[in-house]
């Protein structure tokens, strides 16, 4: 099993909600973060005053899947997300040791 | 307008002979020629009236929506005790010491509340060239709640509340009155020829000096100036403040046209509503130059610049809106939005911290409008005009500061550094404006 974690820009997570569950993905776990990568943030003027924005908002994706799925799921995500501009995001992937699901006790690739 | 208004007070003037008959055939009746002045002249002052206490209710919503949510409460707090301090000290002293009478131009020694007519007062009693006391004064006092609503603006977020109030006392019942009455009070700045209509300078500007005083001595909000950069501090609520400035615009039309002290000619009641059209056109300039002059300059509409550029404009209209031309307003309040969109971030440069702008739009705004009385009306001179603004401004300055070091050495007028990181709602009134709407 494997563990993506993506973060996208916000406004592209009904996108990738849609395509990810078009090719079967059955759960997903969002949270709205505020990060920094190549972007590095932007300026704002506020009355005059220009500041940096040090965070910009994401959406990160968190998803369990079978390794043999993993990699289409990364290419989904990866493809939908995209819109060729700074800030589109990261896709990360790892290793996970065991799923467990809680009402009937399945483990492994049963419970995902 | 004028016949819809008249004929319904011409004909109760006709019935009303049959009355005094019945009453006592000695007494003459008043015609409507000796109180239709006074009836018009008293009801623009109760609608004036009424129109500017509005401007409290949108002075409350500017500096909510300014302000950081966490000293919302604080903020609208201040608002309404400072407008309900104001109404008791213009009541114990301010009127009359702004409205005394003969005196020797400078200071009133006439300490005494307002009192009012009888009830039922006799048309042979009323002072039919002018309009009731009870009206004047309402109306009036509704100006003193404007000055003390700016200098709340301007110091908001780290003032404690106790020792603003107490400036609020003095400053609407002494230092209000004072100066106010060198010009409206029919003292020396009136006698020289100084011209200031509705209070660009009288109401404005010493709101602004007494607001500068006081940011001076109380400094700017924690980290707002640091390693010589500005550190942008959003305001909480853009909507309101949108929502206040539009209250404001429309209390304007009583502030200014209600200035017009007369409505019983029908050159009277012409010239208020020249005075509202022009009003209304200065501030829609002071907007559109704010809007134009941010999108060139920072490339995006600021609103909040776009806010105070509509409420410049409106101030810088305020000691004249009677001789401009729509055109004179036009570029008299487009000007004044212009000050704005530079003097914001001049404050700034100066780590002058003024949370809501309100230093360039009654105090820069205000001496614009005042100089710019000499454009459209003969009788100013540019001189006159200098004398009034210095004058002002040297006065409500020093007794403001001096009044704000007393206070910073007595009791303090900054709340701790804790208090106003963890803001003013928590720390100070244990209240939040927002309590369901809580940040995870």
């Amino acid at each position: 099993m494997k563990l993506i974690i993506a973060t996208i820009k916000p406004f592209k997570l009904e996108e990738v909600r849609e395509a990810l569950t078009e090719a079967g993905v059955r759960g997903l776990m969002v949270t709205e973060i505020k990060g920094f990568g190549a972007q590095s943030g932007h300026t704002e003027i506020y009355r005059g005053a220009e500041y940096v924005v040090n965070f910009v908002p994401k959406v990160k994706l968190e998803l369990v899947v079978a390794d043999s799925v993993a990699d289409q799921m990364v290419e989904v995500i990866s493809k939908t997300a995209q819109t060729g501009k700074i800030g589109d995001g990261k896709i990360f992937v790892l290793d996970v040791e065991q799923a467990v699901r809680v009402r009937t006790g399945e483990t492994g690739e049963d419970a995902i | 307008m004028n016949k819809k208004y008249l004929i319904p007070l011409s004909a109760a003037a006709a019935l009303l002979p049959t009355f005094a008959l019945a009453q006592d055939a000695a007494e003459v009746a008043p015609s409507f020629d000796e109180i239709g002045p006074y009836l018009m002249t008293t009801l623009l002052f109760l609608v004036g009236g009424f129109l500017v206490f509005w401007m409290a209710a949108g002075f409350a919503m500017l500096e909510a929506g300014l302000v950081r949510s966490k000293n919302v409460t604080m903020q609208l707090t201040k608002n309404i005790a400072l407008f309900s301090i104001a109404s008791i000290m213009y009541w114990l002293v301010g009127f009359n010491l702004m409205y005394p009478g003969d005196f020797n131009g400078y200071f009133a020694f006439n300490f005494v509340p307002t009192v009012l007519e009888p009830v039922g007062l006799a048309a042979a009693d009323a002072s039919l060239d002018y309009a009731s006391v009870a009206s004047d004064f309402f109306f009036q006092l509704m100006f003193v709640a404007a000055t003390a609503s700016i200098v709340s603006g301007v110091l908001a977020e780290r003032i404690k509340l106790w020792p603003f109030l107490i400036f609020v006392v003095v400053l609407t019942g002494i230092f209000y009155p004072i100066s106010g009455s060198w010009q409206w009070g029919d003292g020396w700045l009136s006698e020289m020829g100084f011209s200031d209509f509705a209070g660009s300078t009288v109401v404005h500007s010493v709101g602004g000096w007494a607001a500068l005083a006081g940011a001076l001595i109380l400094g700017p909000r924690l980290g707002k100036y640091k390693d010589g950069r500005v550190n942008p501090m959003p305001g909480s609520n853009l909507a309101l403040a949108t929502l206040g400035t539009f209250i404001l615009w429309m209390g304007w039309f009583g502030f200014n046209g209600g200035s017009q002290l007369a409505a019983g000619t029908v050159g009277d009641i012409t010239d208020v509503g020249r005075i509202f059209a022009n009003t209304n056109m200065a501030a829609a300039a002071g907007a559109v130059v704010a809007l134009l002059l941010t999108q060139i300059l920072y490339k995006k509409v600021d609103l909040t610049m776009v806010l105070n550029g509509c409420l410049a404009g409106l101030v810088s209209i305020t000691a004249e809106p009677l001789a401009p031309s729509l055109f004179g307003a036009l570029w008299i309040g487009g000007i004044g939005g212009a000050i704005v969109v530079f003097a914001v971030p001049f404050l700034d440069k100066l780590k002058i911290d003024d949370v809501v702008g309100a230093i360039p739009v009654h105090l820069f705004a205000g001496i614009w409008g005042t100089i710019a009385v000499v454009f459209y009306n003969g009788d100013a001179s540019l001189m006159t005009q200098l004398t009034g603004i210095v004058a002002y401004g040297v006065f409500t300055f020093v007794v403001s500061g001096i009044l704000w070091y007393i206070l910073k050495a007595t009791v303090g007028i900054r709340v701790s550094e804790e208090a106003e990181i963890k803001g003013l709602d928590t720390a100070e009134l244990g209240m939040e404006a927002y309590p369901d709407f809580t940040r995870s």
